[in-house]
């Protein structure tokens, strides 16, 4: 089982061909993942990867030779508003949009037409999703996972691998481990991929990794009370960031006292979950007794 | 990116919201020349991106070219916020009958963009929305057909926009809006939109804040960018490719990703640190990266201790490593350095960090508790 991606997935990679899609491409075949074509604008009837993937012109061609149902896309930022609409209009059911620095006003256009079209979109600015030993799309390293039963959700990057990390040193494996992307426009949302873990009979408890800046996490905790069953651990970044700053992430600006640290952390708190101060402390955490 | 309230006004009266005739300086006598020439009394305003510069006192009315020499003289010399004041705008004054306030904003929370509005106008929105929050009116449009003539509707009722004034109340929101959206903003905002006493609908201060990310297509708005109000090290950090942020702490940080960033400082303050900045590398961090890293990180005379953090995924240890005995050969200063690189190669990178003698950490905890006594030894001499 797991979420998002498995065996079952046929991976299409929106900008094969570019530096990014090689580099992430070659790591995520030599994951296992179920990769199946490539689209890359002009450079159809191209072979890649020593011969073992097909590239294509437009994702409609990469469809029907291929039976692809999932994109990853690593195209720039003028180019992935419309990848997305593309991969999205010709019938792909699941889109990862790595990209980083997409206008917020475009991503805007694209979620209300994905929305509209019943496609899942995570992303942009995230670093994909793994199902531990069976798919790994996006940018996540493949070598700090270890198999086993915690799910992982998160708005960072690197801060994620450092958690990862943390608890394949302390023994607890993941089932799957999704970015859900930094951005003030995103297309997944905590509350849908918790959900998904609720539902995943392989995943036993969940781990948040959240950061300052909007209203998820508050969100998300009030979803947790009323809905999930599985315990929760959580951690939030940036509990020393100045107000009003912008901190990287685009999504990562906090203002007027809402969306700070402390106003996660306390409605986290509220709704049973166990917040970390640091993300060292989450796997004792999460073996504790069930709060 | 944040706009000065001339800059703002500028792009809205391309879009045909009206705004009083002004022009800026950065000198008492161009103060007195501009008022000579508006040949009426003038408002002298501090060109800021600070919020309550009235307060401030860079607000001021000027009754004469000389006051408004004097004025000018008074609000340049002024400190807001922590920045010196280098611009001012001067503007005819106006009798102001009623001030609403308008805005449109990026609402992420409701994936649209809202407007916001007020019959309650010329002090902040927030103040209003907290102790008013019936007086506050939040609407969002539909985020593919935009503004429509039922959303115009709904908003001039809401604030009660006097008949006289409908026609041109909707012609402002609409401005508002082409103007939100022609620029790639994440805000907005005039407040106030104010009623004369001779009977005009104007906008009398307004802000516009345009998303980053959008930059790259709006040449003519990049060209806006008011470098004298940023810390030079932040612009210097933005040509490089690099996030950074200056705080006042004493042990400065070095991160890959902002949400390890920005935990690294967390845990600095955690283990009884003050972080001396927000600094993300980015992605690939080679050599010259990290060099222009150190190179920022070390101006702020405050750091006592440079703090490195740095999860190798994609990114390869071993290089970093390299990257960062590299840098520190070129340094001018010295500071105590503690250095954690996980993940790919971090073995590789750990015999080539301990052959440079710099101090290694393993864990994320004990990285931010020997930078912090690495920077107390060092404050202490």
């Amino acid at each position: 089982m797991s979420i998002l991606v498995n065996q079952e997935t046929r991976l299409l990679i929106q900008g094969i061909t570019g530096r990014e899609g090689q580099f992430h491409g070659q790591a995520m075949l030599d994951y296992g993942t179920p990769v199946v074509s490539g689209v890359t604008p002009g450079k159809g009837g191209q072979r890649t990867f020593n011969n073992r993937v097909p590239v294509f012109n437009t994702v409609e061609e990469a469809i029907r030779e291929t039976g692809a149902n999932t994109s990853v896309i690593y195209v720039p930022a003028a180019f992935a508003p419309d990848a997305m609409l593309e991969a999205a209009a010709a019938g792909i059911g699941l889109i990862f949009c790595i990209t980083e620095g997409i206008p917020a006003l475009d991503m805007l256009r694209v979620y209300h037409t994905l929305r509209q079209q019943g496609v899942r979109l995570i992303g942009p600015n995230c670093p994909g999703a793994t199902s531990v030993g069976q798919a790994k799309v996006g940018i996540i390293p493949g070598n700090i996972h270890r198999r086993g039963t915690v799910g992982v959700v998160s708005r960072s990057g690197t801060l994620t691998y450092e958690v990862v990390q943390a608890l394949t040193d302390e023994g607890l494996g993941q089932s799957t481990c999704v970015g859900i992307g930094g951005d003030p426009i995103i297309g997944s949302n905590f509350i849908e991929i918790l959900d998904l873990f609720e539902a995943d009979p392989e995943t036993d408890a969940v781990v948040l990794i959240g950061e300052i800046g909007g209203d998820e996490e508050e969100r998300a905790a009030a979803h947790i009370a009323e809905h999930l069953s599985k315990p929760v651990t959580a951690f939030i970044a940036g509990r020393t960031a100045p107000p009003g700053r912008r901190m990287g992430h685009a999504g990562a600006i906090i203002s007027g006292g809402a969306g700070t640290a402390e106003s996660k952390r306390e409605a986290l708190r509220k709704a049973g979950v166990r917040v970390a101060d640091s993300p060292l402390q989450i796997p004792a955490l999460l073996r504790g007794p069930v709060g | 990116m944040k706009l000065q309230e001339f800059r703002s006004k500028e792009i809205l009266a391309r879009h045909g919201i009206p705004t009083l005739p002004g022009e800026v300086t950065t000198t008492p006598a161009g103060a007195r020349t501009i008022a000579e020439r508006l040949a009426v009394p003038v408002v002298v305003k501090a060109q800021v991106l600070a919020g309550g510069r009235g307060k401030a006192g860079g607000v001021k009315l000027a009754a004469t070219p000389d006051e408004a020499e004097a004025r000018a003289t008074d609000i340049l010399g002024l400190t807001i916020a922590g920045g010196p004041v280098r611009t001012v705008l001067v503007t005819p004054a106006v009798d102001i009958g009623h001030e609403y306030y308008l805005s449109a904003v990026l609402d992420r929370g409701a994936k649209a963009v809202t407007i916001i509005a007020s019959a309650e106008g010329g002090i902040e929105i927030e103040e209003v929305a907290h102790s008013q929050p019936d007086a506050v009116l939040r609407h969002s449009l539909d985020p593919l057909a935009g503004l429509q003539p039922a959303d115009v509707e709904t908003v001039t009722a809401f604030m009660g926009i006097p008949e006289v004034h409908r026609s041109t109340f909707g012609s402002i929101l609409e401005g508002l809006v082409a103007a939100f959206f022609g620029s790639d903003a994440e805000l907005a905002e005039v407040n106030p939109l104010a009623v004369t006493g001779d009977g005009r609908l104007l906008a009398l201060d307004a802000k516009i804040v345009v998303d980053d990310s959008a930059l790259p297509r709006h040449p003519d708005i990049e060209a806006m960018r008011d470098l004298s109000e940023e810390e030079p090290a932040e612009i210097e950090a933005r040509e490089a490719g690099i996030s950074y942020i200056k705080l006042d702490g004493t042990i400065g940080c070095m991160v890959n990703g902002a949400g390890l960033a920005m935990t690294t400082m967390d845990l600095v303050k955690l283990a009884g640190g003050e972080p001396a900045n927000f600094l993300d590398i980015g992605g690939g961090a080679r050599h010259e990266r990290v060099a222009a890293a150190f190179g920022i990180i070390l101006a702020d005379p405050n750091v006592r201790a440079v703090l490195i953090n740095i999860f190798g995924g994609i990114t390869r240890g071993d290089e970093v490593a390299h990257g960062i005995v590299e840098a520190r050969a070129g340094l001018d200063r010295e500071v105590p350095m503690v250095v954690r690189i996980v993940g790919t190669n971090a073995d590789e990178a750990a015999l080539i960090l301990e052959q440079a003698n710099l101090q290694i950490a393993y864990s994320l905890d004990e990285a931010a508790e020997l930078a912090v006594a690495a920077a107390g030894a060092g404050g202490s001499r």
